[in-house]
């Protein structure tokens, strides 16, 4: 079973004279423990195909199945709690890590848990493993502003994998990170890939970083062309 | 895991600053309150203290508070007679501004009858006036000690006792002297113009070509005995026995001329619906904008708060934060901000009142009414920064 499958995702938005495809027929499926790049220019529809499949902008046209469960065919299927699919089967990491500035490293990994019902000890027994997994045990109650930016992004994917999803979506997770520390990135995404046999959806414009992916799925002007 | 407190907490020098201001305009609401509440207590101390039930004044006048009245002092004798007064006394009341360490000093001066009723209720030091003449109990707001004297008329005054908070309507403190000594202050003429008043009817009795010298002379005696005369009073006031007819009583007094008897309800009335009333409503007007102010700052720094936000609710809009977390979010810091605002100023102002100089009356019902209302703005003032909130798509939370 893929833990993502998309088939012919169309958007588009406005209509008439003003509609604009920023997506158009883009097939793909993703097995888990897979680290797959979406990578193409900025405009190119990218984040449009990340921000469909992260259940956060309704398709026009097209499938969407993650883990299993079909979110949208022809539109977002009725019925459907997307907040509840998004806490308990997708993680995401930002460009700029976004973590929430007045809340420390380790309470930013237990807001994803406690939001998720999880109660306080069991969540802070959790953020501590993943923190001190990700070598952040010495910044536990450091707030985002006295982290580094490396430091940071490593918080941002200990909340990511906080209620081990099955897929976790990135959106220029290295953009913000020179080069040693994006690489460092990438291979900390491919080891949880495998280790937490999750699928790992990055979309990327940055060509430093294409060596680590195990597929690459090249958009331009809102088609996958390889 | 409670966010408004840790967003506090974060920005806690943001939050501290903005409480503390919130809370000096809510303590200027509360003062506005009591100054409200001081205005009708002020007013009324003086009926309070002289318990009485009817006000015999001067025809057709709104006397003695809000209008002048002057009747003979001796009516006080025609009242007691009436059916169902049980005791009537003569009352003096009249504003005294002097000079006192070099600033103007002013004060309610009360004369009262020393074998009637009328005079301090309490005395906090000292001991109630004894001698008809040359003492006087001050208010304790005078701040005048014991045994200091008082120039007032032709006469030093020795102060005896201090008194509790007594004031007139316009709030200056009461201090009390004998009837005697009132009546000689307000009404008595020093020896020029005496003289001078003698010398006029002498003048005037002399262009009478028809009287003897005889009747002359006993003519200018009672002109002068009339025009010298200080047995005048502001009111009388009465106490009736139980079960007198407030009416009845009234209507016998109406009967005679020249006085107008008024219940202590109907003084009350006068005191409140006519001489503070204004005031009351330019206050209570004041309250109302302030009011209104402080919604108008909640709601922007509350609005603007969550406009610093959107990257932070579009982010826990994203990993799946219900709406409840959000609204929770802003909807405690809101209230969080009004309680503290409120203690703020209640704490403020409970250290502050007595120092004003008017009269803060801080009454429980009025200070609950007032947590209930700052509680309702901080409620509906979070509505636009929820509604703001709840506008955030989760899509926000991407891009740089």
């Amino acid at each position: 079973m893929y833990a993502i499958e998309v088939e012919n995702l169309t958007k588009i938005y406005g209509k008439g004279d003003t509609a604009v495809t920023a997506i158009a027929d883009a097939s793909l499926q993703v097995k888990p423990g897979e680290l797959v790049a979406i990578l193409g220019p900025s405009g190119s529809g990218k984040t449009t195909l990340l921000t469909a499949i992260g259940l956060i902008n309704e398709p026009t046209r097209g499938k969407v199945v993650i883990d299993g469960v079909t979110v949208a065919d022809e539109g977002w299927l009725a019925g459907l709690d997307l907040k509840r699919l998004r806490r308990e089967k997708l993680g995401f990491i930002f460009q700029a890590h976004n973590l929430i500035p007045f809340l420390t490293a380790m309470e930013n990994v237990m807001i994803a848990l406690e939001i998720n019902h999880q109660t306080r000890s069991e969540a802070k027994d959790r953020a501590t493993e993943l923190l001190s997994a990700l070598n952040l045990g010495h910044r536990l109650n450091n707030y985002p502003m006295s982290l580094s930016g490396g430091e940071a992004q490593r918080v941002a994917i200990a909340r990511a994998l906080a209620n081990k999803p099955k897929v976790i979506l990135a959106d220029e997770p290295t953009a913000a990170l020179d080069t040693e520390n994006g690489k460092n990135v990438m291979v900390l995404l491919k080891k949880l890939a495998v280790g937490n046999h999750s699928a790992v959806l990055v979309v990327t414009h940055d060509h430093r970083m294409v060596e680590g992916f195990d597929r690459i799925f090249n958009v331009r002007d809102g088609r996958i062309v390889s | 895991m409670n966010l408004a407190i840790r967003d506090i907490r974060y920005h806690r020098g943001r939050f501290i600053l903005t409480t503390i201001g919130l809370g000096l305009l809510i303590g200027v609401v509360i003062s506005m309150g009591g100054i409200y509440r001081g205005l009708s207590a002020d007013a009324l101390a003086i009926l309070e203290s002289v318990k009485a039930d009817i006000w015999v004044v001067q025809q057709d006048t709104n006397g003695p508070f809000a209008e002048s009245s002057r009747i003979p002092e001796d009516i006080t004798y025609r009242i007691k007679a009436v059916p169902g007064v049980t005791e009537a006394s003569p009352l003096s009341f009249q504003t005294i501004q002097v000079e006192r360490k070099g600033k103007p000093f002013r004060f309610f001066l009360i004369g009262y009858d020393l074998n009637g009723f009328g005079g301090p209720t309490e005395i906090l030091g000292g001991r109630n006036i004894r001698q008809k003449h040359y003492e006087m109990v001050a208010a304790k707001a005078m701040k005048i000690a014991i045994g200091e004297k008082i120039r007032l008329g032709l006469h030093d005054y020795t102060v005896v006792g201090i008194t509790g908070k007594v004031v007139s309507s316009g709030g200056d403190p009461a201090a009390y002297v004998s009837l005697a000594d009132a009546q000689d202050i307000q009404f008595k003429k020093d020896n020029d113009a005496i003289r001078n008043d003698r010398a006029r009817i002498d003048a005037n009795l002399a262009g009478i070509q028809s009287l003897s010298p005889v009747q002359a002379k006993y003519l200018k005696q009672n002109i002068a005995g009339i025009t010298e005369s200080t047995h005048t009073v502001n009111a009388v006031v009465a106490r009736l026995s139980p079960g007198a007819n407030l009416l009845e009583v009234q209507e016998r007094i109406s009967r005679w001329n020249h006085f107008r008897p008024i219940s202590a309800e109907e003084q009350i009335r006068i005191l409140t619906k006519g001489m503070i009333e204004k005031a009351r409503m330019q206050i209570g007007l004041f309250r109302v904008i302030l009011l209104v102010i402080s919604a108008v700052i909640i709601s922007l720094i509350i609005y603007t708060s969550t406009i610093d936000k959107i990257k932070v609710i579009a982010t826990l809009k994203l990993i799946g934060a219900q709406n409840r977390v959000i609204i929770g979010m802003i909807l405690q810091q809101s209230l969080l901000m009004g309680v503290i605002a409120y203690v703020i100023g209640y704490g403020l102002i409970l250290l502050t009142y007595e120092k004003f100089p008017r009269r803060i009356v801080l009454e429980t019902f009025d200070l609950q009414a007032l947590f209930g209302i700052v509680i309702v703005i901080c409620t509906v003032s979070s509505f636009v920064g929820i509604r703001k909130a709840l506008k955030i798509e989760p899509g926000e939370a991407l891009g740089g």
